[in-house]
């Protein structure tokens, strides 16, 4: 009993010395910068530096990626759960759920070597073409490397989250509710619609958030294919770079103190930011009483599917 | 009120056949976003099969890397022995602790002090594992160096919280009345959980393990972080005193050095990567379907 205790007051403590250390690590830095470093644009890696780049990099990445990523992943989620006969659904639900097995870095070489060439030769000059009048879809990437590019492999993490989490969500939904609107003469569709999709809409809403999560938290996928240029451009196909590409690629560059420091002030917002997005997602799951959500291979243990 | 034509065939017309395209519309959309997501996992299976499998060879598997990074030949024995012993000590840390944790929050726990470890834990499961890779870097490796140990207790921080949830939810579903029978039996509360509960739950901390294992063996911002700094020709078991070479940081850094040499072995190591995550997660389904069977049965 006093060990069991003991072992779950240590998950408590992991939390606390992870923010202890990280804002302990980051005090000269934030001495030196205050707040003025969430807005500065500058980062040199010697003697100045700023998070502004990094932090609309990582919101407009994440931001992207959750864009393509939710009707996606819920319309998986609906099709696993309602549309699909059970047999299909013990096919593609696990290989929805293998995506998420991939490794970050084995996506990120995909993204760098397959995906962003051909992003680069098809699909951006396409958008380019056709949408060219919107600064976002300025000129094509000149190596595939970039901001969409990072939004979409962010996307590939992000979907298959959403997926499995809304899944199981709208597996809880009673069948007599369903089976009443159908017997009202309501179509699948209309069923899901003013059913199973009205009915989830925290729950959907958790599920989103916890996608973006991790697409505001991905380092080494977003490090291989943003290109890792400090600028805030308006063109999606320019480069970009992210809070957590920059932590994991300068935090034993070691230029300066100050250098060090102001890595881990860059790990003290992703921090905040990934603090507040789980405590929301929690604070809907539990103000909903939704059945606990966290990700692909925990849900599918808790639900018993295969 | 108009006529009713008998005669009429029953199918539908107007706002009903309206209504049905639009249904027959979604359902469709929903089945080819599930055939989206399995179009991409195919494409990118079969880039790495494609790309990997001419640089599996026994040397691949057997030699270290060679003396000058950008030179043919050579092979990646190194690591895949660094990412085994790494993943190893982090699985012996993480688990009896994750364990610990779930019996706590399922046998002896209040709503009261569940409730905090719970949220610890979810929050945990939610870092990335960029921040817990820089936590352990500022609290142990900055101004002492990279060892092994560090990178898997980075690796133990990230596999606690997922073997502690997936232990909790087989223990959960362990039948109540085998506890009862055993307390009725006038046996303690902790003998019982030793002896009767977790055994019966094995099935499913054993999938939550192997999970977790297959999660902990692809971490790569760890590996960058805690373990890069290495002599890549040789091989080392020395996991507390040095950096131990490994496969997800070999990836990375053959496919950002760039050059055609590195960049196919770095499709090799991925797919040597990609078949032990893969074997992991069959494993993980198949044990699981196989005590989900056993509980069920009873």
């Amino acid at each position: 009993m006093v060990v069991t205790a003991l072992a779950s007051i240590v998950a408590i403590v992991l939390i606390v010395l992870v923010v202890y250390e990280i804002v302990n690590s980051a005090e000269p830095a934030i001495s030196k910068y205050g707040l003025g470093f969430l807005g500065h644009q500058t980062w040199n890696n010697y003697t100045v530096f700023g998070a502004a780049t990094l932090i609309y990099g990582t919101v407009a990445t994440a931001a992207g990626a959750l864009l393509i990523a939710a009707p996606l992943g819920i319309a998986i989620g609906l099709y696993l759960s309602l549309f699909s006969d059970r047999r299909t659904a013990a096919i593609i639900g696990p290989l929805v759920e293998t995506l998420a097995a991939v490794p970050s870095v084995i996506i990120g070489l995909w993204g760098l070597i397959v995906l962003g060439p051909f992003l680069r030769s098809t699909i951006e000059p396409a958008l380019h073409d056709v949408l060219g009048f919107i600064p976002l879809f300025g000129t094509p990437s000149a190596t595939g490397s970039g901001v969409f590019t990072a939004m979409i492999v962010l996307a590939i993490m992000a979907l298959p989250i959403i997926a499995a989490i809304t899944r199981d969500l709208f597996l809880t939904v009673p069948a007599e509710l369903k089976d009443g609107a159908l017997a009202l003469g309501a179509t699948h569709w209309e069923m899901v619609r003013g059913v199973v999709l009205s009915s989830m809409r925290p729950g959907i809403a958790s599920a989103c958030i916890l996608g973006v999560s991790r697409a505001l938290g991905e380092a080494i996928a977003a490090l291989q294919v943003i290109g890792s240029v400090f600028q805030i451009s308006s063109n999606l196909f320019g480069n970009g770079n992210t809070l957590g590409a920059t932590i994991a690629i300068q935090a034993q560059a070691d230029n300066s103190h100050l250098q060090t420091a102001s890595v881990f002030y860059l790990a003290v917002i992703l921090l905040g930011i990934e603090l507040l997005v789980n405590l929301a997602a929690q604070a809907i799951v539990r103000h909903y009483r939704l059945p606990s959500v966290t990700g692909p291979t925990a849900t599918a243990a808790a639900s018993g599917r295969t | 009120m108009a006529p009713v034509d008998y005669a009429r065939p029953l199918t539908a017309s107007g706002n009903l056949r309206r209504r049905r395209v639009i249904d027959r519309l979604m359902r469709g959309s929903a089945t080819a976003a599930a055939l989206v997501a399995v179009a991409i996992l195919g494409l990118m299976v079969f880039a790495i099969a494609q790309r990997g499998a001419g640089e599996i060879s026994f040397a691949f598997l057997t030699q270290n890397s060679p003396e000058q990074l950008y030179s043919a030949g050579g092979g990646i024995a190194n690591a895949i022995i660094g990412t085994a012993l790494m993943v190893a000590l982090a699985t012996a840390v993480a688990l009896p602790l994750g364990v610990l944790i779930a019996v706590y929050l399922t046998e002896y726990a209040t709503a009261r002090t569940a409730s905090p470890i719970r949220l610890a834990l979810d929050l945990l499961y939610g870092l990335p594992s960029i921040v817990i890779a820089i936590f352990i870097y500022g609290a142990l490796v900055y101004g002492s160096g990279q060892t092994g140990f560090y990178a898997s207790l980075a690796l133990a921080i990230i596999m606690l919280p997922l073997i502690a949830r997936t232990t909790g939810e087989a223990l959960a579903l362990v039948p109540k009345e085998l506890r009862d029978a055993s307390h009725a039996l006038g046996i303690s509360r902790w003998r019982t959980t030793v002896g009767i509960t977790i055994p019966s739950a094995l099935g499913g901390i054993l999938t939550g393990t192997v999970l977790a294992i297959a999660r902990a063996a692809g971490e790569t911002a760890p590996m960058l972080l805690l373990a890069s700094v290495f002599d890549n020709t040789k091989t080392s078991f020395d996991i507390f005193g040095q950096a131990l070479p490994n496969i997800p940081y070999e990836i990375f850094n053959l496919a950002e050095s760039g050059g055609t040499v590195n960049v196919a072995k770095a499709w090799g190591a991925a797919l040597v990567l990609v078949i032990i995550v893969l074997i992991a997660s069959l494993g993980a389904r198949a044990l699981q379907i196989r005590s989900t069977r056993m509980m069920t049965r009873r």
